[in-house]
């Protein structure tokens, strides 16, 4: 238990890194979010370009986290920007992916009454496809984020803070109190911030479209 | 150093742990589809350990097990249990009905059902689940230098220190190919699986 004495013993180290760590998970999901979504819904709107960008988007998701982060590191230098690009680039692929499957599986049908009863076209989209597409999106935004905990310890190469520099520092000094000090709370915050994620759908789902337990 | 040895360090260590974790996560879906207790606790510890930084992981595996080749298998096989035991879980239980009904009938156990009739089409999704875990685990891997294993890790992390470039792409390119080549042949694979299933 001795990582969690050093927790104690250094609580501004942890409550920094700690704080550092939601900083860079919350912006950049946010910031993939605010990319991905609106994309999503143009790719539908036009779904001749989709394959091409998902196939892009595709391409950067195998890209592994230390090279992406590495080649920010010689281009854009140390700190929390290029850390934010780079878990931005991550963070937009399951988002980008899942608002588009989301809005395109909206049965046609519904659509067709929607237009039916004189909707427009922005009506259609915020009161039909967007609902109807949201537990899709919510998921993307859940894989997204739980990618998102994972790359950001790694940010630590970068000088971008977060818990992942206790690992690092763990890890270059082999000492194992700092690997767990890192380690264990960014565990744990994945699974918290998937957990969250979870009881948001969960409400916003609106009550005709919630699983049936049987 | 030479990067054809790198490339096929790199493959070697992927491919054990993908054995490996096809072996395990073939097994726990069986037992997660099997014993309906488990299943629940089966699949949520998988997901778990998904969940669970890779860079946490490793470094918490390497307290455990040390430096080198082993602690990056033991931390592949971890990563890669979820997509093959929960396709397993789900190719199994997707079975129909009446199939499985058909082959109790016949008077087959449970053990000759499972290997002759639920395991055969359950496994375009299993495949799929194989394909997942090999693609991620081939990326992973070279997380690998920094906890004493080898692979293309290894001139990557070299370039990131020294900040060349150079040394950066030399092994992130051989990573990527590899990994598009896998995903293109083995999706191949699994259509031409499903459209005979």
């Amino acid at each position: 238990m001795s990582w969690i004495e050093f927790a104690q013993k250094n609580q501004t180290l942890m409550l920094d890194c700690l704080v550092r760590h939601i900083e860079l998970v919350c912006f950049s999901v946010a910031a993939g979010m605010i990319i991905s979504i609106p994309l999503g819904i143009f790719l539908s709107r036009y779904r001749k370009l989709a394959n091409p960008v998902l196939s892009l988007a595709g391409l950067i998701q195998t890209i592994p986290g230390l090279v992406m982060l590495g080649i920010a590191l010689v281009f854009l230098g140390i700190g929390m920007f290029p850390a934010l690009v780079v878990l931005t680039l991550y963070a937009l692929l399951p988002i980008l992916r899942n608002t588009y499957t989301g809005i395109t599986e909206v049965d046609k049908s519904l659509i067709e009454a929607a237009r039916g009863i004189g909707m427009t076209g922005a009506q259609i989209l915020f009161k039909v496809e967007l609902p109807l597409a949201l537990s899709s999106i919510i998921s993307g935004i859940r894989i997204s984020t739980v990618y998102i905990v994972s790359w950001a310890t790694l940010a630590g190469l970068n000088g971008a803070g977060g818990l992942g520099d206790l690992i690092w520092t763990g890890l270059a000094t082999y000492n194992s109190t700092y690997i767990l000090a890192g380690a264990i709370p960014s565990a744990i915050m994945a699974l918290v911030f998937s957990g969250l994620i979870g009881i948001v759908k969960r409400l916003l789902t609106p009550r005709g479209l919630r699983e049936v337990r049987v | 150093m030479n990067l054809a040895a790198l490339t096929i360090e790199h493959m070697y260590i992927v491919f054990i742990a993908i054995l490996i974790s096809v072996a395990v996560g073939i097994a726990l879906g069986v037992i997660a589809y099997w014993v309906r207790i488990a299943d629940k606790f089966i699949l949520w510890t998988v997901e778990i350990l998904q969940t669970i930084p890779s860079l946490a992981l490793l470094a918490m595996l390497m307290i455990l097990f040390g430096l080198g080749n082993v602690t990056m298998i033991v931390g592949l096989v971890l990563y890669a249990l979820m997509p093959i035991t929960r396709n397993t879980h789900t190719g199994l239980s997707d079975v129909s009905p009446f199939i499985k009904d058909a082959a109790k009938g016949m008077g087959m156990t449970r053990l000759q059902r499972l290997i002759k009739v639920e395991l055969p089409l359950a496994f375009p999704l299993i495949f799929s689940g194989i394909k997942i875990a090999l693609v991620n685990s081939l990326s992973i891997a070279v997380m690998g230098v920094l906890i004493g294993a080898g692979g293309l890790g290894y001139p990557i992390y070299r370039g990131i220190q020294t900040l060349n470039m150079k040394l950066i792409l030399s092994g992130a390119i051989p990573v990527v190919l590899m990994a598009l080549v896998f995903d293109f042949f083995m999706s191949k694979i699994e259509r031409r699986l499903l459209r005979r299933a």
